[in-house]
């Protein structure tokens, strides 16, 4: 992809913006529609758009496998922490009043921005994650076999 | 929720049993991926599975006498929230599905080392994990679309598992690949059902859609809705014509995966059959009696003695044994068939023995495979002289399974025997004797290349590691000892047989 | 064809479209050979329930269900249902995963076997069964 300058342009001017809107759906979600799932998935695309562009290596720089897979995992255990968090707090299996026993919407709002910030550090991971998994193989006929 | 404070009881650990029995082996998978330890990913695993049969044994106790306990999700009442019901039939489910996790895990150890390259161990343990914890989701859950979503969340992982089959042989990953396509159509179908539920009745907890259609009592949407779970759930148990996944993907995963497999997945799908049939739709839902009978009665037969003359004619003890679920699955459908309160002990209770018995079988296989490199039958000459622990648990497991008196088979089968006679139907009786007898034929095929073929010589396999077989005998010696007791085999049945026909009054 | 028949086609548009992409999905998982081919057919099966379920959220005349910032909600507002979307939320990524397992499952068949599709993998295997069964016959005759 070296020569496609205007390409290679236009995806560093959008890595950028794609990544603050996701973060914006992120953490706009529980007013707006977004969350953790949309968010996650336009993270990832900003991910994949820049090892397209600039080859896979240079996206693994960026986002080495072996973070990916922990990230994975991480966000899952964020979201179960905290459901764990309200049960040994005495409340019910993530019962987000916990958070916060005294207020609990505020609890509501700590809970849902936690939960779904763990969503979106899955769904990114995973994303990035099928798209290394299928781009890293090398294909076993050249593109004249096919 | 009110904007002052909120008065709050705080719960116990004991309130909290029922969501700790899906949550430990959950959190345990994504910590043996974060830590990444080769070390530490077996110790965890066993921790969470052991911890979560303890967790199955208290709730069991809980709830013999025929009670239910309630968990909600987040604080949220059903029919609104997503409600966890434990009642006999569940509770006695989780308990036969953690136990045999728990005894498989030791055994898999050795049998993943021998069958599977070390750099995958790691991820595998966190598979297997989360296949337990579909598959206790899937029965604790009261939550019509929770279901759909743990029975994925096994689905999914299960077809990893099958497919890590491939470092033995290359058709692990046909197979996996088939049991992916059917069991993908058979989810949807059932997605699609409970999609209807919810357009007649606007609800998705299963004790709040009882009571919805009992009101409506029939409509077409419904009847739609009951066919769609029938036929998604038959995928999942391999009912005899849509068996066609199970051979090859029971055949060719690794040993302790076939194991584990044949002892809990088709049982959760028979649970979450029973559940849907009798406690969702009501015994008196128009279309159950012809269903049962022009569907159910006949495929059951079929099972019985098409699946067990294929077995007979296997080649390859694994193959053998996969062929003999499906015919043993038959029992458990027959069961369901006669319709009656006998009938559906007789389902469960064949549910749990045939649990144990074939996972002891297939843990034998997986030994076999160790030590003589594969498990047809020409592989088994002579290995009752050099395997002798390892053959005579195969024996025992084998007895069961034909049904001998004195060992869990035979409680099941004589169950089963009793319920035809009450239902008058005593032409079936007869054919579960008859199909008993073609179990004696397979199995006996087992015992006389073990034993009564003589070795020739170059072959020394040496005796199975005790990791391997201390498990087999505990699980082969359960088949005896639940032959005998089976105090607590037989009331858990019974109340939860009680409760599934009591139909939403049972969920009260 | 008279106005009810007619109420009764164009009334329950989504159901027709419905069974037409769910049939047209089955019918490529079934009768194509060519295992990416079936993958596609699963898919199209799965977002015919998609649909299915997004349609029966809709309640006529209603809007988005967000709630306006300070929560004071208008009684004579109409709001779509969400639960539909939210459990359909679940099974898209449940069909996301299931698509990328098959397709890394048909890589490696790819692999192990030079080929997707499927009678030429049946070839393959049946050369392997009956080169096992050989095997056994042989061994069965060893020993008799």
């Amino acid at each position: 992809m070296r020569h496609h300058l205007i390409l290679r342009v236009i995806t560093k001017l959008l890595v950028g913006t794609i990544f603050l809107f996701a973060l914006y759906v992120q953490f706009h979600g529980d007013y707006s529609p977004g969350g953790g799932f949309q968010a996650g998935v336009i993270m990832a695309a900003g991910f994949i758009i820049y090892g397209l562009v600039f080859t896979l290596d240079k996206a693994q720089q960026v986002f080495p496998p072996w973070l990916v897979h922990k990230l994975i995992a991480l966000g899952v255990l964020l979201y179960a922490g905290t459901g764990i968090y309200s049960l040994f707090a005495g409340y019910a299996y993530l019962d987000y009043a916990a958070l916060d026993p005294h207020h609990p919407e505020h609890g509501q709002h700590y809970g849902i921005l936690i939960v779904e910030l763990g969503v979106g550090i899955t769904v990114t991971a995973v994303m990035v994650a099928v798209y290394y998994a299928f781009a890293s193989r090398a294909p076993i006929l050249s593109d004249e076999d096919w | 929720m009110a904007t002052q404070e909120v008065h709050h009881v705080a719960l116990t650990l004991t309130d909290h049993l029922p969501i700790l029995e899906v949550l430990v082996p959950f959190v345990a998978a994504p910590l043996v991926v974060v830590l990444g330890s080769r070390r530490l990913a077996w110790p965890i695993a066993f921790a969470a599975s052991a911890i979560s049969f303890v967790i199955a044994c208290l709730l069991l106790l809980q709830v013999l006498d025929g009670s239910y306990i309630s968990y909600h999700i987040g604080g949220w009442a059903p029919p609104l929230g997503i409600e966890y019901r434990v009642d006999a039939a569940n509770a006695f489910v989780l308990f036969l599905v953690s136990g045999i996790s728990t005894l498989i895990l030791p055994y898999a150890r050795a049998s993943f080392e021998a069958e599977i390259p070390r750099r995958s161990t790691t991820l595998l343990y966190a598979l297997y994990l989360l296949c337990l914890t579909g598959l206790l989701g899937v029965v604790i859950t009261g939550d019509a679309f929770n279901v759909f979503v743990f029975l994925e969340i096994s689905s999914l992982s299960t077809y990893v598992l099958i497919a890590q089959g491939l470092h033995r042989d290359k058709r692990a990953l046909t197979a996996a690949y088939n049991y992916l396509i059917m069991g993908t159509i058979g989810a949807t179908f059932f997605v699609i059902g409970i999609g209807f539920l919810y357009m007649a009745t606007g609800t998705l907890n299963m004790a709040d859609l009882a009571d919805r259609i009992a009101v409506q009592s029939d409509s077409r949407t419904i009847r739609a809705a009951f066919a769609f779970i029938v036929v998604g759930v038959g995928l999942k148990v391999a009912i005899y014509p849509l068996h066609l996944w199970l051979p090859n993907a029971y055949t060719f995963a690794p040993s302790a995966i076939t194991a584990f497999l044949a002892g809990t997945a088709t049982k959760v799908a028979i649970y979450v059959l029973l559940r849907f049939m009798f406690s969702v739709f009501q015994p008196e839902f128009i279309a159950q009696v012809p269903t049962l009978e022009v569907i159910i009665l006949p495929f059951a037969l079929l099972a019985m003695f098409g699946a067990s003359l294929t077995a007979i004619f296997q080649r390859d003890l694994k193959r053998m044994l996969a062929y003999s679920s499906i015919a043993q699955i038959g029992y458990m459908l027959l069961g369901i068939a006669f319709f009656s309160q006998a009938g559906l002990m007789a389902t469960m209770i064949q549910l749990f023995n045939h649990g144990i018995t074939k996972a002891a079988l297939f843990m034998g296989v997986g030994a076999f495979v160790l030590r003589a490199g594969g498990s047809f039958y020409h592989h088994l000459y002579g290995l009752g002289k050099s395997m002798p622990w390892t053959s005579a648990a195969m024996v025992i497991a084998g007895i069961s399974l034909i049904g001998v008196p004195g060992t869990a088979g035979f409680i099941s089968k004589w169950l089963l025997v009793q319920a035809a006679l009450d239902a008058g139907w005593w032409p079936i009786a007869i054919l579960i004797v008859a199909s008993s007898l073609l179990a004696v034929i397979y199995v006996w095929r087992m015992i006389e290349a073990l034993y009564l073929t003589e070795t020739s010589a170059e072959l020394p396999a040496r005796q199975a590691p005790l990791s391997m077989v201390v498990p087999l005998w505990i699980m082969a010696l359960a088949c005896i000892y639940f032959g005998f007791d089976s105090d607590l085999t037989l009331s858990a049945s019974r109340t939860a047989a009680e409760g599934l026909l009591a139909g939403s009054m049972g969920m009260e | 064809m008279d106005s009810g028949t007619l109420d009764f086609i164009v009334g329950h548009l989504n159901y027709w479209l419905f069974i037409l992409l769910m049939m047209t999905g089955l019918y490529i998982v079934v009768a194509k050979g060519n295992l990416v081919k079936k993958i596609v057919g699963l898919n199209i099966f799965q977002t015919s329930v998609f649909m299915l379920y997004i349609s029966i959220g809709k309640v006529t005349g209603g809007t988005a269900p967000i709630f306006p910032l300070d929560m004071k909600v208008d009684p004579d507002v109409v709001y779509s249902n969400p639960l539909p979307h939210v459990l359909i939320l679940t099974a898209i990524v449940v069909g996301i995963a299931t698509t990328s397992l098959g397709l890394a499952l048909i890589i490696r068949i790819r692999e192990e076997y030079h080929t997707i599709e499927e009678d030429q993998i049946a070839e393959v295997e049946n050369a392997v069964l009956k080169s096992e069964q050989w095997a056994s016959e042989q061994a069965a005759g060893e020993h008799s």
